[in-house]
C-alpha cells in the first residue's frame, strides 16, 4: 500500500485516493523539434528502478495535482512538493541523497 | 416553480444506525482563490461565515460553508434561499475571478444518526475515522466504496455523506447494508 502526504491539502493520501499521472519534469518538446524528439516526449519514459519522480493527483480528495520522490523498488517515499516547480526543490533531493548516497543525482 | 425532489425521495433506513436522505437542501459551488482577501470578504458578507481552513466545515444559523479544495468551497443553505444566496455571492465578488453556482440538484445529501457512524463508515472509506482523529467540524473528501463522497462530522452522534446524484442509490444501499444490525465492532463508543 502506497500513501503520499498531498502537499496541498496535507492529507496522508491512500493510494486509492489518488490517480498516478507518470514520469514528472518532463521537458515538452516543442513545434521546432526534430520528430525523434518530439516522440521521445510523448513516449519514451525513465522507468528506472530506484529513485523516481512522479506526478500523482489527489483526484478523491482536493483535486489538485502535486509531485512526489519514491523509490521504484521499495516503495519509499522521500517525500511530495509542489507541482509548480520544474525540478525536484533541494529539501526533496537532500532527503533522498540521506537515504540513497550512492544516487546519481536527478536527470 | 417545480417541486423539488431528492435524489432518493427521502429513503431510509434504520440499522445499528439510522441512514436517511436529508430534506432538499441548497447547496452553492463557489470557486476562486481562497487565498486571496475579497473572497473571504465576499464569503463572509454574504453567508456570516468566515472562510472555514482546510478540510473544515464552519455553520452559523441555517448555513454552512466547507472547505472543498484551495480553489473551492461547497456552501449548504435552505433549498429556497440558494438561489438568493448564490447571486449575492456574485454580486459581492464582482470583478474578482469567480464561478458561482447553484448546484442543489447536483448531489445527494444523506444523514447519519447513531453512536456507530464512524464504524459504519471505516468499513469502505481510507479516512481514519478515530474519535482523536476525525470529529465535529471535520469535512474530508474520500471515497466510499467505489465513488467519490464527502464526509461531514456534526456531531458525536451524528455525520453527513456527500456524494454525486447519479451514485446516491449505490451510496445508500452501501451505507444500509454497512450498517446492518450487529456488524459493528463497537471499538469507537
Ligand atoms: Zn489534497
Amino acid at each position: 500500500m502506497l500513501q503520499l502526504e498531498c502537499p496541498v491539502c496535507g492529507v496522508l493520501a491512500d493510494e486509492t485516493e489518488l490517480v498516478p499521472g507518470g514520469e514528472a519534469h518532463l521537458q515538452r518538446a516543442g513545434p521546432d523539434s526534430t520528430d525523434d524528439a518530439f516522440a521521445d516526449y510523448l513516449f519514451t519514459r525513465a522507468n528506472p528502478r530506484g529513485v523516481h519522480f512522479e506526478r500523482w493527483c489527489h483526484v478523491y480528495g482536493c483535486g489538485k495535482w502535486f509531485h512526489a520522490a519514491r523509490d521504484t523498488a521499495t516503495l519509499e517515499v522521500f517525500g511530495t512538493y509542489s507541482a509548480q516547480t520544474t525540478a525536484p526543490p533541494d529539501d526533496i533531493v537532500a532527503a533522498i541523497r540521506a537515504r540513497r548516497p550512492e544516487w546519481e543525482g536527478p536527470a | 416553480m417545480a417541486e423539488a425532489m431528492t435524489a432518493l425521495g427521502g429513503a431510509a433506513t434504520e440499522g445499528a444506525i439510522r441512514v436517511a436522505e436529508a430534506p432538499p437542501t441548497g447547496m452553492i459551488a463557489l470557486r476562486a482563490d481562497l487565498s486571496t482577501r475579497a473572497v473571504g470578504k465576499a464569503v463572509k458578507e454574504a453567508t456570516g461565515i468566515a472562510l472555514p481552513r482546510a478540510l473544515r466545515i464552519e455553520t452559523a444559523k441555517d448555513r454552512s460553508v466547507a472547505w472543498m479544495a484551495p480553489d473551492e468551497v461547497l456552501v449548504f443553505c435552505p433549498w429556497e434561499k440558494a438561489a438568493g444566496l448564490a447571486a449575492d455571492l456574485s454580486e459581492g465578488l464582482g470583478d474578482t475571478p469567480h464561478l458561482v453556482a447553484d448546484m442543489s440538484s447536483a448531489r445527494a445529501l444523506i444523514d447519519l444518526s447513531g453512536p456507530g457512524w464512524r464504524e459504519v463508515l471505516a468499513k469502505g472509506t481510507p479516512v481514519d475515522l478515530a474519535p482523536g482523529a476525525f470529529g465535529p467540524g471535520d469535512f474530508r473528501r474520500t471515497r466510499l466504496g467505489q465513488v467519490a463522497v464527502a464526509i461531514w462530522a456534526s456531531g458525536p452522534e451524528r455525520a453527513h455523506l456527500i456524494c454525486f446524484r447519479s451514485v446516491a442509490g449505490f451510496v445508500f444501499d452501501w451505507l444500509s447494508m454497512a450498517a446492518a444490525r450487529d456488524s459493528l465492532p463497537g471499538l469507537w463508543r
